[in-house]
């Protein structure tokens, strides 16, 4: 006597026969989530034009990829929503003045030129919205470097750090003023308390970890304290650094990108440890007053090579020399 | 509430539990079941006894059709030293030695016995005194009862206690991680015959001359750890420590517990005995404490029926031949179309082709799942995310294996230690794109393998 309600054909399947039910839309969505109280917050100080460009952005973004994606009869991947979040990031990164035919060249840049270029998403080896954001900046650098003055619409003269650059320290806004957003600056850049929120969002939801951004953020904090200050060693006003320009929003959401970053534990660290390097030597010696993206994108490329050389230890197997680098790694 | 009452309510929360590095931490749905009695399952009429339950050779029938046989009797002797003796837990007459459908999907040479229903008990079953018996003896006696490693692995643990003179074992571990998600058999085995565990674990000990033994135990099962805490109290000529390890998967590998109870590592390719260890399971300890309190055999097993199709999840003391479909029954059947019908746990057990099988000796839980737990979705693009990575407990590169086997690099499988696997699937669990890479393994394993058969033919 057979079992009722049972199929005809059971369904036969490797182990395991379970799922997290975690996806790269759902992952997608959280950072979406995540990057909201930065949107509002810039709303709010900037005005509604910040929600145009961030809309002109992500419409750029989604549709460039569904039309590359049809026209060469690829499967569609819209759905994943990591288009919507490289529009917002970059819209984020943008200052609220910027034509939006301006934001919408670096939409079609960063999904066409960074992403598709180079097989979609997973492929790209640069974050896209960053990689679109130097490229407007080396194009359109006047449209790029003209900020608002929050609360007001008038054009303010320089960001905090193009102050510290100037060395009119006594210009600079308090920490308080940094920390709630009160300065000139990009969209999505200038609220640290809004970034905060939705990084702990990202943590909470175990969608990235601590290890990158902690140790970006501490590196700045102390190399911009070691040779920030104008008058000697140790003297550099390290706050300001981790509060002033795209820091907080880089650290938190453009390297921790999975697909541009290392996967290996050890090896995120040794990656946020070069951006925070990277970062502190453009802000102080560097040309630019700001370093973030440069610092990111550099770090992007040498990612591969980063985890290449971090392979875990073996479970169980016996103790190697510590930076063994000769011969090659295992990948 | 006392300094001494808060670190005592401490011991039941993850705090302070030894655990390794990596891991998940799958949804563990044991509720259904954790709080279900034991209860004693009828046998099947036709019982089917197929004569490979154990890793090793298989076992050679020694009753012939026809013969009459009695609960307990031994049917099919071992076929070799890494095998395993068969008994019938019925009593009846040999129908049959033909291959019947195995839970793996293939036939195998089995045994089928016809019930009569008597439970007429074999008279060698005879309460032994391990107390009075040399390691030898003792042994022999594990051996006899044909008892396994009834985790899932059905290693012959006659041959896991016969180890060579020159390794000198340290530590017995008692094994009730029970990390696998649904399952709860051994939970409640520890909660309702925590004795026969205690029993088993003490001859394990006498067997290699040791005055303290170890058991492990999730901290979310707190009630298990407190019985088992008491009964290790009571013992006055040695000491049985309870250790509480995380709630994590997979805490219950052999290796992962090792390194979580002693802190040693085994080596890639090494056995536990390599580092003095010997982990037994649950069952296979009770199974153990019952060849001496009682002189059984192994005739029955704890199985844990669950699903999201099962009436009424329970946990069952079944007889091993029982056929699966009448242990199904016994639970209500299904209340939902069954689309998936596995033996084991959710990650590492089998999705059988049929329900017309036995249980057998390593059959810890039946689970039933519908359509609406099967997960189809396409495979996506790898985001390089390393939850792979982060989740591996062997700390493999489950992503780049992937990519290697894809690309048909077999010299960079061979490098990226894919034989460590423990397939635990940790991986393939953990993926947001549906990458699978559990299955590349697999295939990068058995490439291997073929790889090495040529090579010894040259």
């Amino acid at each position: 006597m057979a079992l009722e309600n049972i199929n005809e054909k059971l369904v036969v399947s490797e182990s395991p026969h379970v799922r997290s039910g975690n996806s790269t839309a759902q992952v997608m969505l959280d950072v979406v989530i995540a990057l909201t109280p930065a949107l509002a917050a810039g709303t709010v100080i900037f005005g509604f034009r910040a929600i145009f460009v961030t809309l002109v952005c992500v419409l750029a973004a989604v549709a460039s990829e569904w039309i590359w994606q049809k026209l060469l009869k690829q499967p569609i991947t819209v759905g994943d929503f990591s288009a919507v979040v490289t529009g917002l990031l970059l819209a984020l990164n943008l200052p609220v003045t910027i034509p939006l035919w301006i934001a919408a060249i670096g939409s079609v840049f960063a999904i066409i030129v960074v992403k598709q270029f180079f097989g979609g998403i997973g492929h790209n080896f640069m974050n896209p919205a960053l990689a679109a954001r130097a490229f407007l900046l080396t194009s359109w650098a006047q449209a790029m470097t003209t900020w608002q003055q929050p609360y007001a619409d008038a054009i303010s003269s320089a960001t905090p750090l193009a102050i510290m650059k100037g060395g009119l320290e006594e210009k600079l806004p308090t920490y308080l003023e940094m920390f709630l957003g009160n300065t000139p600056g990009c969209i999505g850049e200038v609220s640290t308390l809004a970034i905060l929120l939705g990084a702990a969002y990202l943590l909470f939801r175990r969608v990235i970890s601590i290890r990158i951004p902690a140790t970006y953020i501490i590196t700045v904090a102390v190399l911009t304290f070691i040779f920030g200050g104008k008058d000697g060693f140790f003297k550099g006003d390290a706050l300001m650094h981790i509060l002033s320009g795209g820091l907080m929003l880089g650290a938190f959401f453009m390297a921790t990108d999975y697909v541009t970053t290392p996967y290996t534990k050890t090896g995120q660290i040794i990656f946020g440890l070069g951006c925070g390097i990277l970062t502190s030597v453009i802000r102080i010696y560097g040309g630019y007053p700001e370093g973030t993206s440069y610092a990111i994108l550099l770090m992007n490329v040498v990612a591969p090579l980063i985890d290449k050389k971090c392979v875990p230890k073996r479970f169980g197997a016996p103790k190697e020399k510590k930076f063994k680098l000769a011969k090659g790694g295992r990948n | 509430m006392n300094m001494s009452e808060i670190l005592g309510r401490m011991k039941f929360t993850g705090f302070g539990a030894k655990t390794f590095k990596g891991g998940i931490h799958p949804a563990d749905m044991k509720a259904d079941t954790e709080g279900k009695e034991i209860v004693e399952l009828e046998p099947s009429q036709e019982m089917v006894f197929p004569l490979q339950q154990h890793i090793g050779a298989p076992a050679v029938p020694c009753v012939e059709v026809g013969d009459r046989v009695l609960m307990g009797q031994r049917i099919a002797e071992a076929g070799g030293f890494v095998s395993a003796h068969i008994h019938s837990s019925v009593s009846g007459t040999v129908k049959a030695v033909e291959p019947r459908m195995h839970h793996s999907g293939v036939k195998i040479n089995s045994i089928i016995i016809e019930n009569d229903g008597l439970d007429e008990l074999c008279p060698e079953m005879q309460t032994k005194d391990w107390k009075k018996m040399s390691a030898k003896e003792i042994v022999d006696v594990i051996r006899d009862a044909g008892i396994v490693g009834m985790g899932g692995a059905t290693f012959p643990t006659h041959v896991k206690m016969s180890p060579p003179p020159d390794k000198k074992i340290e530590y017995i571990i008692v094994n009730g991680a029970e990390c696998e998600p649904y399952l709860t058999s051994d939970h409640r085995a520890m909660l309702e015959t925590p004795y026969e565990i205690i029993e088993g674990l003490k001859v394990v000990m006498a067997v290699f001359g040791l005055e303290k033994g170890y058991i492990a135990i999730e901290t979310n099962k707190p009630d298990a750890i407190a019985v088992m805490e008491e009964c290790a109290a009571n013992e006055k000529d040695c000491t049985i420590e309870v250790v509480r390890v995380k709630t994590k998967y997979p805490q219950g590998s052999e290796k992962h517990l090792i390194k979580a109870v002693t802190g040693r590592l085994v080596p890639p390719g090494k056995l536990p005995m390599d580092v003095g260890c010997i982990v037994d399971n649950i069952d296979t300890c009770a199974a153990i404490g019952r060849a001496f309190l009682y002189g059984v055999p192994v005739i029955k097993r704890i199985v844990t029926v669950s699903g999201d199709c099962i009436e009424n999840p329970a946990n069952f003391r079944v007889r091993v031949g029982t056929n699966v479909e009448d242990v199904i029954r016994n639970c209500g059947g299904f209340k939902k179309t069954a689309a998936k019908v596995i033996m084991g746990g959710p990650m590492m057990g089998v999705a059988m082709v049929s329900t017309d099988v036995p249980i057998v000796k390593s059959s810890a839980g039946i689970l039933a799942f519908s359509e609406d737990m099967l997960y189809e979705r396409p495979r996506q693009n790898c985001l390089r995310c390393g939850k792979c990575v982060e989740g591996c407990p062997m700390n493999l590169l489950p992503n780049i294996i992937k990519e290697a086997v894809v690309a048909g690099d077999i010299e960079k499988v061979e490098k990226l230690n894919v034989m460590d696997c423990i397939q635990c699937g940790s991986c393939t669990y953990v993926c947001p794109a549906e990458q699978n890479p559990l299955q590349f393994v697999r295939t990068g394993r058995a490439k291997l393998a073929a790889k090495a058969k040529q090579e010894v033919k040259k």
